[in-house]
Order: C-alpha cells, then structure tokens, then sequence
C-alpha cells in the first residue's frame, strides 16, 4: 500500500510538471496545446536513448531532453503563431500523432512499439526498489518545487503581465510594441521544455518507454488537470495534477466492483470516465477550484465587469 | 511508370473518399467556427452503424453507407446538443478541448460495446479488374461512386434549396443572416447532422477497404485536417481539392516512405501549407 502511494505520488508530480507547462502557454499566454503528450515523448526518449546508447550522464539526458523538447515546441509556435488558434489546436494535436508514429517506426532507433527497456535511474539498482522509489518522489517533488517557482516568477513579472496582455488581445499587446511573435514562441518554447523535463523524468522512473505511454489520452487528463485546478493558475496546476491522480485511480477501485466486465471493458468505463469528467468541469466551474487571481495591481473593475 | 500510375490511381480514390468526412469537418468548421475533433470518433460510429447494418441486417454497402449517414448525423446533432453546443459560448478553442474529450467518451462507447478487435464486412468476393497492368478493385469503384454521389446531393443541396443557402449565409456572416431572419440554432443542427453524417459516411467508406475498430476514426484524423487546412479550412471545395492533393500525395510517398508514414505526409503538407499560404489552397470561402 505504501509503495503504491508512492507511485501514485510521483506520478502526480509528473502531471503536475506537465500542467504547469501546460499552463505557462494555455493558462499564460493563451496558446492551446492539445498535443502536450508530444513533447511529452520528445524528452523522454531524447533521455532514455542518450543515457542508455550513448551512456550520457542523467543529468545531461535531461537538459537535453529540455532542450530538444523545446526546439520542437519553437518550430510549432514558428509556423502557427501568426494564425488563428484553431491551428494551432489541430498542429499540436497532429504534432503528438507524428512523434508516436515516429516512435513506432523507426525502428533503429527507438526500437519500434516493443519500446526501450532497461533506462537508467538514478541509484536503480544499488539501492532497494522502495529507496529507489522514495529518492525518485523527492527528486520528482523536488522538480516541481523548482518550476512552480520558476513559474510563479514568470507569472509576476513584468515578462508574465505581457504574455497575459497577448492571450487577452494580442493586437493590443502588439499596439503597446511588443513583439507578439517573439514572446509566443519563447512561451511555447519554455512550455515545451517542461513538458520535456517531465517525460525525460517519467522515462527514468518507470526504466521502460514505449509509443502506447504517449497516446492523447495523457494530453486530456492534463487538460483536466489544468481546468479542474484553474486555468492561469499555477497552485491550481499543481493540485489538479493531484485530484486527477486520486480520480483515475478512484476510477480504477469503482470499475473493479463492476461484475461481470471484460478487462477491455473496464478500460473503456475508465477512460469514458476521464473524457466525460473534463466535460463535465467544463461546464459545471470552467474556471477551476482555484481560479486565476490576476496577481497585484489588480486592475479597477469596470461597470461592465470585464476581467 | 505503371508503378506511378497504379499510385497516382489510389491516390485519386482515397482522396476522394478522404473529401467526404474532410466536408463534413469543414462545413462544421464554417458554420460553427471551432474545429470539431469528434469527426474522429463520429466516422467511427458512422463505420460501426454501417457494419452493424450490414452484417446483422444484410444491407448491401450501398445501403449501409446510407444507415451510416442517418445514425451519425443523428448522434452528431444530439452530441452537439447535450455536451458542444453550451460550451460555444465560452471560445473556440474551450470547444475544441471538450471536443477532444468527448471524441474519447464516444470512441470508448463503442469500445464497450464492441471491443478492440478488428472487424470486418460482409461483401462478396470479386476479383480486382486490371488493364496493362493497373488493379482496380470493384469495391474501389463502388467506394468511389458512393462518395463521388454523397458530395453530388450536398453540393445541389447547398447551391439550389433555400436551407442550403441559409447555411451558407450563416457561414459566410452569421449576423447578416440573423437579420435577415435565419435561425442560426436550425442551421447549426442542420450543418452537424450533414457534417457529422459525411464523417460516418467516410468512417464507412474507410472501413469498407480494410476493416474497422474503435480507432478507425482517429487513425484518419490527420489526413482529415491536412485535407481541410490544405484546402483552406472552412471552404467545401477546398476541402475536396486538399483531399485529393493529400490522397495523392500520400500515396505518391510510398515510392520513397515506409508505409507507416503515409498519415505523417498529411501533416507535413499542413506545415508547408500555412507556411506558404497560410488560408489554404482557395482561401477560407465556405463556398
């Protein structure tokens, strides 16, 4: 029971890295991502393949993973910053499906579904598996702390007052002189860079990766994660990627007092579950259990009441 | 050369076949204004409707596809409804999310019904035809005459009937039209019930060539919006020029690509596209 509280923890700490990325562009800057899951997987084999092929250290798998995730986050913002968001929903999304099919294909490299096995962690194997398991908690829980403050800064600074001007009116932002193009690219780079982080995590931790980890279903719960908690938000981030953690595991304890169901059919139950949920927060408290406070200066509130 | 022929052939078949749910996501697009990823799983349910059809019932694919068209457009109106239509109001892109979720929602009823394993027709036997070389399967053609008639009826459809032109008044400026007296409520059930129909008839039609599974859809998705951006989303013959431009092109990538990557071209022409011109091939005009 221990151990799989761990496990749960640390998984919840990985989601929670993915909603806070996810935030800086949605919640932030107001980009959508529908295809996080991509850069999810662009990290997580840039780590397992440089650390377990070319024997890098762990650390350098992850600053590259970062980095490579981020370079693919820039390209997309590159060719769908100056165009209506929708694009961007359908570029994100179709993004994701190509790195699984990349994935699954190139077999050379990423040794196709059967997935790479065997990733280094740190410590694996010269401590018990439940040290392991608690070390990695406390470097997952460690990670967070560091990008929660990293983009609480963001989100306080005059940096985080522009990309919010820019996900409100963009041409507004671009009237006042600044480079909406520049800042929506650092963005989704910088998103895109934690997303990374998290899956070069992720592959760490659980030794194996595989393409049938990275299918969309992941993009959906972290957008859960994300509106469930509170768009914009970053504490909100934090604690949705924990309330979807507890429901998907919930879901896994009422389906199993389900009798008389194929395996097949549970995971169908599960997953409908999960879609239906997000519909359902957003339409009952779109703005999340812990709305965006627009930090300080709060501005005046105008008869009409807009934000 | 035969070898380009025969490609440049399929190329031509399945982007016509492409075309049909390819409509169906951009006609919604021009109406509704927000890309409804449940083409996805509505061609899913378009094939599943079609099979059960065919396979219980013994309708002939003909007729199948026909049921496929009814009972998808049916769930694409109440879809739309219940979950889509009160979450218009809060943007685009917070109904292109939930559309998402319930693509998942839908695709996984049909996975509790039906489970994951591959299913296929029941359709006769023929063998293929073949001139100096080139195969042409028989349910090819019949695919192709079934998806060349289904865009026939809307193109007549919404260049002759007074409700065809409602639609494309509101695609064109919804606020013109709604003073002129067009309810926009009866337009958008209109534009998802023939959307969503063409996206079950395409679901079927896929399915018809090979066989079907509660992923049929999704597997299409992105040669569906490489179709209508690549066309210019939210024009109708765009969309049939970016399939057929997408068809082609993915069947062209065999020649130098593994098989696996054909859904991969579809997305890169997306890239060049908006890169290049970044409102399509025919720009966004919904007609």
């Amino acid at each position: 029971m221990e151990g799989y509280l761990v496990a749960m923890a640390t998984f919840a700490a990985l989601y929670a890295l993915l909603a806070l990325g996810l935030n800086l562009v949605w919640g932030m800057t107001g980009m959508i991502n529908l295809g996080l899951v991509g850069f999810y997987a662009v990290g997580a084999y840039v780590s397992a393949l440089l650390t377990k092929k070319a024997g890098w250290p762990m650390a350098v798998g992850l600053v590259a993973a970062m980095l490579a995730a981020a370079t693919a986050g820039a390209l997309v913002a590159l060719v769908t910053g100056r165009l209506r968001g929708d694009y961007l929903a359908i570029i994100t999304l179709g993004f994701s499906e190509v790195v699984r099919l990349v994935a699954s294909n190139e077999i050379w490299l990423t040794n196709g579904t059967d997935g790479i096995s065997g990733i280094p962690g740190p410590w694996r194997g010269q401590v018990a598996p439940a040290t392991f398991n608690a070390i990695y908690l406390v470097l997952s829980g460690a990670a967070v702390a560091i990008v929660f403050l990293a983009m609480q800064r963001v989100r306080h600074s005059p940096y985080g007052r522009v990309l919010r001007a820019i996900r409100d009116d963009d041409q507004v932002a671009a009237v006042a002189g600044k480079r909406v193009m520049a800042f929506k690219v650092e963005a989704f780079a910088l998103s895109a860079a934690v997303l990374g982080l998290a899956g070069a995590l992720y592959a760490h931790y659980t030794s194996y990766i595989a393409p049938e980890g990275f299918v969309p279903l992941i993009s959906i719960y972290i957008v859960l994660a994300l509106t469930a908690g509170g768009t914009g938000s970053n504490a909100g981030a934090v604690v949705g990627a924990f309330l979807v953690v507890f429901f998907l595991e919930s879901t896994r304890f009422i389906t199993a007092g389900l009798p008389g169901l194929k395996p097949v059919q549970v995971a169908a139950v599960r997953e409908f579950l999960i879609g239906a949920g997000l519909i359902a927060v957003l339409r009952v408290r779109p703005s999340g259990l812990l709305p965006e406070r627009l930090p300080r200066h709060a501005p005046p509130r105008t008869p009409s009441g807009g934000r | 050369m035969i070898e380009v022929l025969q490609l440049l052939i399929n190329g031509l078949v399945a982007g016509t076949i492409l075309a049909v749910p390819a409509i169906g996501f951009t006609a919604i697009y021009a109406v509704l204004r927000f890309p409804n990823f449940t083409v996805a799983s509505h061609a899913t349910i378009g094939a599943f409707a079609g099979y059960v059809a065919n396979t219980a019932f013994g309708f002939p694919a003909w007729a199948a596809v026909a049921v496929a068209f009814v009972v998808t457009g049916a769930a694409g109106v109440v879809n739309d409804e219940i979950v889509l239509k009160p979450l218009r109001p809060a943007g685009a892109l917070t109904a292109a999310i939930a559309a998402v979720a319930l693509t998942i929602v839908l695709e996984n009823v049909i996975r509790f019904v039906w489970g994951n394993d591959l299913r296929g027709y029941d359709l006769p036997i023929r063998r293929d035809w073949q001139w100096a070389g080139i195969r042409v399967g028989p349910q090819q053609v019949e695919n192709l005459a079934i998806a060349i008639a289904a865009m026939g009826a809307l193109f007549l459809f919404l260049a002759f009937t007074r409700t065809g032109k409602a639609m494309r008044a509101v695609a064109d400026n919804p606020m013109l039209a709604g003073i002129k007296g067009i309810d926009a409520d009866r337009v958008a059930r209109l534009v998802n019930f023939v959307g969503m129909g063409l996206a079950g008839v395409g679901g079927m039609l896929l399915g018809l060539d090979t066989s079907i599974d509660p992923l049929t859809g999704f597997r299409v998705i992105l040669s569906v919006f490489a179709a209508a951006v690549v066309g210019g989303l939210g024009s109708i013959p765009g969309a049939v020029v970016g399939a057929l431009t997408i068809g082609v092109a993915e069947e062209l990538s065999l020649l130098s690509l593994a098989p696996a990557y054909k859904t991969a071209v579809g997305f890169a022409a997306i890239l060049v596209v908006l890169t290049l011109r970044p409102r399509g091939l025919l720009g966004e005009r919904a007609f």
